[in-house]
């Protein structure tokens, strides 16, 4: 679904991802995981057109979106839900959601998609008509969630779903992520928790310097001797 | 009623009702020519709003705008006799069309490249006004601007031009509030501070802020066109960089949050130099004061601000 092929991205003259390849089949969770500064968010940045790629290129249901406007690559199916959730936070829960059905394909059946987030969290009707910025962590994170469903995504790629919230709110979120895919939504996770982020992935890319160290099956993974040291502390 | 009150189109019906309702107590024509000057200042600042408050970009060349408006239909009634419904569109279209030009390069950049864009254009348009003597007059101006005719009556006094400029004022007050409430407004909201975030969720920012950056210049075209058939004289003084930067001034003193601060703001900067006239060769500085003490007070802006009733209770 998702094919990307020896990138390179540069902030200015500084290179953050070196020759980085990944491939993301239909209905997986795929997870990258890796250090703080490895260049995880670059590497989602520059799938969703933030960041265009020197060299490389990104190819999405057939289609190459290296090079094209985050818009467009939108447009095309792809939603990304960003680190530090960055709600819009004098808008109401309700208009947040809206924003994120802001695609031309997503807005006419905008009605629709609302009734199926709200499913999803119900706590988010309860909140409809709140600012934003007037919820706590969890909910915001849920409220990122649903704002990235509403343009009805082939591909959601989560920047740190679980980063500042509580451990129970921490399960959630991964539930959540489980009950997607199994909705058919392919899935691409960046997590620091590694542990149980390789639980719930079929396959995972280790990211160290902007380079992919290692990929394999989840529960390889967790069995590889440098993962486990660097990683998940055993 | 609530709910009627809440639609654009009656609070422009209501604005519309409170001008005209103070034009018949005031009969005064020379406050009926100021609330005219500051209808025309709305129109421009409204434009101003949208782009400041709602697209985050600040432009410095409001006032060459106004004037590329105002010398437009000037040049084209009386040098050329065009009929005024015809310079009336060549006008806004001209406007328009610099401002598309301008916008195109610099509104692809983030940041406020727009500000020094068309600070270095306002300026450009003054030097074209004060040069190009054949056709503007250069800084002594020209005259004779025909009056505008309505279904066969002649706007010759104050009295009809007001109701005439605050039709006007009314119909772009709803233009904008209903740009704010669709699709794009919302889509608006959303770039000034998550610009990032916005173009992931679909948003093409910089054609938004580009359309958004036209509209202005459009509404304040249409400020020119009212101006110049009005004053029926031209010259490039009016049309200054000081102007631009006063009218920004009024959208960031009355705030810039919603479309409300930007009128509330232009209603206290137009009149206050009125009634400051009362202090005689003192008006300037204590206008000064008063500026400087709104910022300082109340940074984001005039609109919205509730006077503690309750607390100034309790403390005497």
């Amino acid at each position: 679904m998702l094919e990307v092929c020896n990138i390179d991205t540069f902030y200015g003259k500084i290179q953050a991802l070196w020759g980085v390849s990944l491939r993301i089949d239909e209905a997986e969770i795929v997870a990258l995981v890796g250090a703080n500064g490895a260049g995880k968010t670059t590497l989602l940045n520059t799938i969703s057109g933030l960041l265009c790629p020197a060299s490389g290129s990104a190819t999405f249901l057939d289609k190459r979106i290296d090079g094209l406007t985050p818009h467009y690559i939108a447009e095309l199916g792809i939603s990304h839900i960003p680190e530090g959730r960055r709600l819009f936070p004098v808008m109401s829960v309700r208009e947040n959601l809206e924003m994120g059905a802001y695609t031309y394909h997503a807005w006419k059946r905008k009605e629709e998609t609302l009734e199926e987030v709200y499913r999803v969290f119900p706590l988010l009707k309860e909140r409809e008509g709140q600012l934003a910025r007037t919820l706590s962590g969890g909910e915001q994170q849920m409220l990122a969630m649903g704002r990235g469903l509403m343009s009805r995504p082939r591909l959601c790629m989560f920047d740190e779903p679980s980063s500042g919230l509580a451990p129970r709110l921490v399960l959630e979120v991964f539930k959540v992520i489980k009950t997607l895919r199994e909705q058919g939504i392919t899935i691409l996770l960046i997590e620091q928790n590694v542990k149980r982020t390789l639980e719930i992935a079929d396959r995972a890319y280790v990211l160290e310097n902007g380079r992919i160290v290692s990929e394999g099956k989840s529960s390889e993974l967790l069995q590889n001797n440098h993962i486990k040291k660097a990683y998940l502390g055993l | 009623m609530k709910k009627l009150l809440k639609s654009s189109f009656s609070k422009s019906i209501f604005t519309f009702a409170i001008a005209v309702l103070l034009m018949t107590i005031i009969r005064n024509p020379y406050h009926v020519g100021i609330l005219i000057f500051l209808g025309m200042n709305l129109i421009i600042t409204m434009g101003l709003s949208l782009l400041m408050g709602y697209a985050g970009q600040i432009s410095l060349g409001q006032a060459a705008f106004f004037g590329l408006g105002a010398y437009t239909t000037g040049i084209l009634t009386t040098k050329l006799g065009l009929p005024i419904i015809t310079a009336f569109p060549l006008s806004i279209l001209l406007t328009v069309s610099i401002a598309f030009l301008v916008g195109i390069p610099t509104l692809r950049l983030r940041g406020h490249y727009l500000a020094m864009a068309t600070l270095g254009l306002g300026e450009i348009v003054h030097i074209v006004f004060n040069e190009l003597l054949s056709l503007t007059g250069g800084p002594s101006g020209f005259g004779n601007i025909p009056l505008i005719k309505i279904f066969g009556i002649e706007l010759d006094n104050d009295y009809k031009y007001f109701v005439f400029v605050w039709a006007i004022v009314a119909f772009i007050l709803f233009l904008s509030l209903n740009i704010i409430n669709s699709r794009m407004g919302r889509a608006l909201k959303s770039i000034h501070r998550e610009e990032n975030t916005a173009s992931t969720l679909g948003v093409n920012t910089s054609r938004l802020k580009l359309t958004i950056f036209v509209i202005s210049a459009g509404f304040a075209s249409m400020a020119g066109f009212l101006y110049a058939h009005y004053v029926t004289f031209l010259s490039p003084g009016t049309f200054s960089l000081r102007f631009s930067i006063l009218l920004v001034t009024m959208v960031a003193v009355g705030g810039m949050e919603n479309i409300w601060g930007a009128i509330t703001g232009t209603v206290v900067l137009t009149l206050l130099p009125e009634y400051l006239r009362f202090f005689k060769d003192f008006d300037i500085l204590i206008y000064g004061i008063i500026l400087m003490s709104i910022m300082i007070l109340r940074p984001e802006g005039l609109y919205g601000i509730k006077i503690p009733l309750k607390r100034l209770r309790n403390n005497s």
